[in-house]
């Protein structure tokens, strides 16, 4: 009896790990190793530009000529990805304690429409900025019509008139396909409050800007870490918002890597700001997770 | 609580705002499926109405290839995914285990790094002269995106599905083999009921995460052996955007968000009849 016990407190022991084997050796295979190919290239050098060999050799001078060649995109990157996930969390709180809160019946409805651009071609709705923002476009022209456009221009936000192949136009979209991911942890964490301690606070007798900043705001602190990474992330590598919305000089550091490694075979120096935008990125969610834990991404 | 009245009617417009800037660019998608353009016009600017694009969808196009290109290995990565994936996720929230942090660090990392990161790197593997595989020759191409898609799809799931387990009562399994029931019956008749419609939602999630990478796939489906749908799009968006684009992603959009309702109104229904 006490055998089969043992027995069976043994098995227990290993099925978790046998359960999660097969798909952490893929995770080693596809994600770890390549990380070790690309530091490899990142201190390798290339002898010949025309054929694809590389040399590994500790070249570390390769940080040094990927900064002084790409250091310009990728701030640029980094200043884009800040300012569209300020936007993303401005927006979505307000809309996410709407939802959380005060839709009542339409709660589900419109959880399942914040959905809804998941299962719309990004590349789509990106080009369907194209055509709003456009010199002749919708959004131009309300703004013709409200007379914004001497304001806006004086802002920085138009540039000679235009709005497409802007700085803004780059945000803008950066901050639209972006916008879903900061708002349903935001949305999470926002529903798990209870708003008893609302009422508590409005008992005793605190107006409702004080109890929301003593207590609803902290508590959805979490929600706004992680929708904050979840769109920065994604945001300062990306350079499809680039492509579509900005013009040359708006190229961000995810422009570079696709170009120099797709286009130009230039495989260390790219390599080499791959991971540096890899180790920047990664710091700043250590800082994250040490306040809040990696749970409350999930 | 004070601060209803003007600060509820404030909330409301932004909300309605918002839904608007979420909204806009996904019903142009519909509407420019009808744009009169022509056949090889570009597809930017309304031109007026016409059923033509719904009329040739399919018709000689590489979209339509392509498309099946999305769906096949979105079919087979997300599979896979979903296996491997639920597994962890039911390690991680069934047992108590030690390494369980790692694990959670391990699924966390794919969605803390950018894609583009994720896209050199596997790159870099695949690449030619592969420095860790020596002479191994990794053929870039529908085997290798189906490999990255499984790979960035298999963290999702993985999380996703965990976070719809927590809270699960397992020791229902225990109550089930208390009363004689046999592994396999408890498996089909307590946990798969229970697990189910988490693994569900991960599935269709990772489906949508799939069909619409760009990034990554880019660097690792070779040359244009591999055109999945946002390959093909991106490909011809900057010098044409074609009208049969929009239709066939309308398509798309239409069908997942009949999958998305039905799936609630059932889950509603059942939780209401149980209920």
């Amino acid at each position: 009896m006490a055998d089969a016990e043992n027995r069976s407190l043994r098995k227990a022991r290993v099925v978790p790990y046998a359960l999660s084997f097969p798909g952490m050796l893929w995770m080693f295979l596809f994600f770890v190793v390549p990380l070790v190919t690309l530091l490899r290239i990142a201190l390798s050098y290339k002898p010949d530009p025309f054929h694809p060999q590389t040399v590994f050799n500790w070249q570390w001078s390769n940080f040094g000529t990927a900064f002084s060649k790409y250091g310009g995109p990728l701030v640029r990157g980094f200043v884009y990805a800040g300012i569209a996930t300020l936007l993303c969390v401005l927006i979505s709180y307000p809309i996410a304690y709407f939802i959380a809160f005060r839709a009542g019946a339409w709660k589900n409805l419109l959880l399942g429409l914040v959905m809804v651009p998941f299962f719309t071609s990004f590349l789509l709705r990106t080009i369907a900025w194209k055509t709003l923002l456009a010199d002749h476009g919708v959004v131009l022209g309300a703004l013709r019509n409200l007379h914004l456009t001497g304001l806006l221009g004086h802002l920085g936000v138009l540039e000679s008139g235009r709005l497409l192949n802007t700085d803004s136009a780059v945000i803008g979209g950066l901050t639209y396909n972006f916008l879903p991911f900061a708002l349903l942890p935001i949305y999470v964490s926002l529903e798990k409050i209870d708003l008893r301690l609302m009422d508590a606070a409005a008992d005793l007798y605190s107006p409702f800007a004080r109890s929301f900043r003593k207590v609803i705001l902290p508590l959805s602190l979490p929600g706004v870490f992680a929708g904050t990474l979840l769109t920065f992330i994604p945001a300062t590598g990306d350079f499809i918002n680039v492509t579509l919305l900005g013009n040359p000089t708006t190229a961000v550091i995810g422009n570079k890597v696709q170009q120099e490694f797709l286009v130009n075979s230039n495989y260390p120096t790219a390599a080499a700001i791959s991971l540096v935008l890899m180790l920047i990125i990664s710091t700043m969610v250590l800082v994250y997770a040490k306040f809040l834990g990696t749970e409350d991404l999930a | 609580m004070s601060g209803r009245g003007w600060g509820t009617r404030i909330l409301k417009l932004v909300t309605l705002l918002g839904f608007v800037y979420l909204f806009v660019p996904i019903v142009m998608i519909g509407a420019f499926s009808f744009n009169h353009v022509g056949e090889h016009g570009n597809n930017i600017g309304w031109k007026g109405f016409t059923l033509d694009n719904w009329g040739r969808a399919f018709k000689g196009s590489q979209f339509t290839s392509a498309m099946w290109q999305s769906l096949k290995v979105a079919a087979v990565a997300c599979t896979l995914a979903t296996i491997l994936g639920s597994l962890v996720a039911v390690a991680l929230s069934r047992y108590r285990m030690r390494g369980g942090a790692f694990i959670n660090m391990m699924l966390v990392l794919p969605l803390t790094t950018p894609e583009i990161v994720m896209g050199a790197s596997l790159f870099t593997l695949f690449f030619k002269p592969t420095p860790l595989f020596g002479n191994f020759n990794w053929h870039l191409g529908t085997t290798t995106v189906v490999i990255a898609h499984t790979m960035f799809c298999l963290s999702f799931v993985a999380l996703t599905v965990k976070a719809r387990l927590r809270g699960l009562d397992w020791t229902l399994e225990d109550a089930a083999a208390d009363l004689g029931s046999t592994p396999l019956r408890t498996f089909r008749k307590i946990t798969l009921p229970m697990i189910s419609p988490g693994i569900a939602a991960a599935f269709l999630l990772s489906v949508a995460l799939s069909i619409d990478d760009y990034i990554i796939t880019s660097f690792v489906a070779g040359d244009a052996m591999t055109k999945t749908f946002p390959r093909a799009v991106f490909d011809t968006a900057k010098r044409r955007v074609e009208p049969q684009i929009h239709v066939i992603a309308t398509m798309v959009m239409t069908l997942a968000i009949v999958i998305i309702v039905t799936g609630t109104v059932l889950g509603n229904r059942r939780r209401a009849k149980l209920g």
